[in-house]
């Protein structure tokens, strides 16, 4: 068995004007294969990827902000958001989906997948990785 | 003689719409699309501003803002939100479009 590293995917756009939010989370459902320590950061405009209620109808764009809710299913459980980016754009934490997963070590039971954390535990979290991806 | 402008980007990440509003003239329309939508929400610092453009009008695309859930509730006071069809009504109303980019 190889060595698990820490990895982080740091999310920084805003779905659906540009690419990179769903890119990001096709390599986390690609990444998330590899049993590795996965974690995701969403910071400055990338926090808007977790609004609730987002419906793409009327663009005729993929509405994929449910594929996230999936993430637990594959370990992928830990989503650091900045409390700072929420604020500068008038948002709270009542503002996110609902993200959970199933603790297998602790009975099955449903927990919070969503962590809010401020700018400086953002950076430690940052600085505690063996590899960053950023989108 | 008036123009309509239209934002695409995120006031969040560039200075896009914040120039815009520098640049906007009494009488001109200022239309927020794709990621420009989030410009158009209250309780931030840019909110003020927009607040404060004077005989400037305001509107938004409701597909967008709609796709990025965002409730039309949360809009700035006088910010409209209009459909395709709106756009291209505003559009023919205006000597001119500028797009900032």
């Amino acid at each position: 068995m190889s060595e698990i590293k820490k990895f982080l995917y740091v999310n920084r756009k805003a779905p659906y004007g540009t690419i990179y939010a769903l890119e990001s989370l096709e390599v986390v459902l690609i990444g998330a294969a590899f049993d590795q320590d996965v974690s995701l950061a969403f910071l400055d405009d990338g926090v808007f990827q977790l609004l609730k209620k987002q419906d793409t109808a009327g663009i005729g764009v993929k509405n994929f902000s449910p594929t996230f809710r999936a993430l637990g299913d594959y370990d992928v459980t830990k989503f650091y958001v900045e409390q700072e980016s929420l604020t500068e754009r008038g948002l709270t934490a009542d503002d996110l989906m609902d993200i959970t997963y199933e603790d297998e070590d602790d009975d099955y039971e449903e927990k919070p997948s969503i962590r809010v954390v401020n700018r400086d535990e953002m950076a430690a979290i940052m600085g505690d990785q063996d590899v960053v991806l950023s989108f | 003689m008036s123009t309509l402008h239209t934002v695409n980007k995120s006031p969040f990440a560039t200075t896009t719409l914040a120039s815009c509003l520098n640049h906007a003239l009494e009488g001109d329309a200022i239309l927020l699309i794709e990621d420009g939508v989030y410009g158009g929400v209250v309780g931030t610092e840019l909110a003020k501003a927009l607040a404060a453009a004077k005989g400037v009008s305001l509107y938004v695309l409701s597909g967008d803002l709609t796709a990025r859930g965002i409730d039309t509730a949360r809009l700035v006071k006088g910010m409209k939100p209009i459909d395709y069809a709106g756009f291209v009504a505003l559009a023919t109303e205006h000597d001119r479009a500028q797009a900032w980019l």
